[in-house]
């Protein structure tokens, strides 16, 4: 390994193909002026601290608690979420699925991964596996009771398939027991599976 | 390991497992908001990525596939040449460029 004028070793360990190559590509953008180092610095910092599941979880406490921010937000996703201070890259919308006692939603990327990142970050390893993306649409029930959920016979699942201009967040039922609860210990327990829809949220007698 | 437990997690998963993955994000992303390609073209190109490398039973991670959809893009647009990028690569590889975008300790 060179050493640099101190005569410091910038790299003990050997930097992967990838590690390589990404460097490689942002440098050429940045002298090109396409980009700035910065920038990028940025958005990795925003997703790594800011944004994740607690934005979603707000959203669906509001929302329980709310029945006009409800409203908006079923009838306008994108809208209502960023009422509370949380919008969209890529100008993607933002459709907000119900799950009511007779109709439960889950949601997929098919042929990718895309995903609400204002609400929820980026997305679990699982949601991006070729086993989820193809099962889950074939056959959603057997997905769920691996995730732990049984649904009755009666309740309809609905799938959908997200795009590069449409995300999906579920807004999981209220469970029993939540009375008089406050946002905060509400969104305390939605977790990001339920706004996946591949589990329920647990009411609180029942969270260890 | 000490290191590793600082590093960003959501739900206990690492939200990118190396530094250059989230550097690819963050070069991907942040040409979008710049207006160098609407997200659809990046997406079409990760679609076509997993769907190649899938049906022909490649064990490439998702940020693999990322990459080489950036990359794919990038070369498509031509807003950089293979060339440039090979080169540039291997300035890297033996160490010879004096300037580090990624920062240390990571």
């Amino acid at each position: 390994m060179p050493d640099d004028r101190d005569g410091h070793h910038h790299h003990p360990l050997p930097e992967t193909p990838a590690a390589l190559r990404t460097k490689a590509i942002e440098s050429l953008l940045v002298e090109k002026g396409l980009i700035s180092s910065d920038a990028i610095d940025y958005i990795v910092q925003k997703f790594e601290q800011d944004i994740g599941p607690m934005n979603g979880a707000k959203v669906v406490a509001r929302a329980w608690v709310d029945p006009e921010f409800k409203r908006r937000l079923l009838e306008n996703g994108t809208e209502a979420i960023a009422e509370m201070g949380y919008w969209g890259s890529q100008g993607a919308e933002i459709v907000v699925l119900e799950n009511t006692p007779t109709v439960h939603n889950v949601v997929v990327c098919t042929l990718c991964s895309c995903y609400p990142w204002p609400v929820l970050g980026l997305p679990p390893t699982w949601y991006k596996s070729a086993p989820y993306r193809s099962r889950v649409v074939r056959e959603p029930r057997a997905v769920l009771r691996e995730f732990g959920t049984e649904l009755p016979d009666d309740v309809e699942v609905r799938v959908w398939d997200s795009t590069a201009e449409v995300r999906y967040m579920v807004l999981p039922e209220r469970p029993s027991g939540t009375e008089g609860m406050s946002d905060p210990e509400l969104a305390a327990l939605v977790t990001r599976d339920a706004m996946i829809g591949v589990t329920r949220v647990q009411a609180p007698a029942l969270v260890r | 390991m000490e290191g590793e437990s600082a590093l960003p997690r959501s739900n206990g998963e690492l939200v990118f497992e190396a530094p250059w993955e989230g550097r690819a994000f963050g070069i991907a992303v942040a040409l979008n908001e710049h207006d160098v390609y609407p997200w659809r073209t990046f997406r079409d190109a990760l679609v076509e990525q997993i769907a190649a490398d899938e049906s022909a039973g490649r064990s490439s991670s998702y940020y693999e596939r990322w990459l080489a959809s950036l990359e794919e893009v990038l070369l498509r647009k031509g807003i950089v040449t293979r060339d440039e990028l090979d080169a540039r690569t291997d300035e890297y590889a033996r160490g010879v460029r004096d300037d580090d975008w990624v920062p240390h300790g990571r």
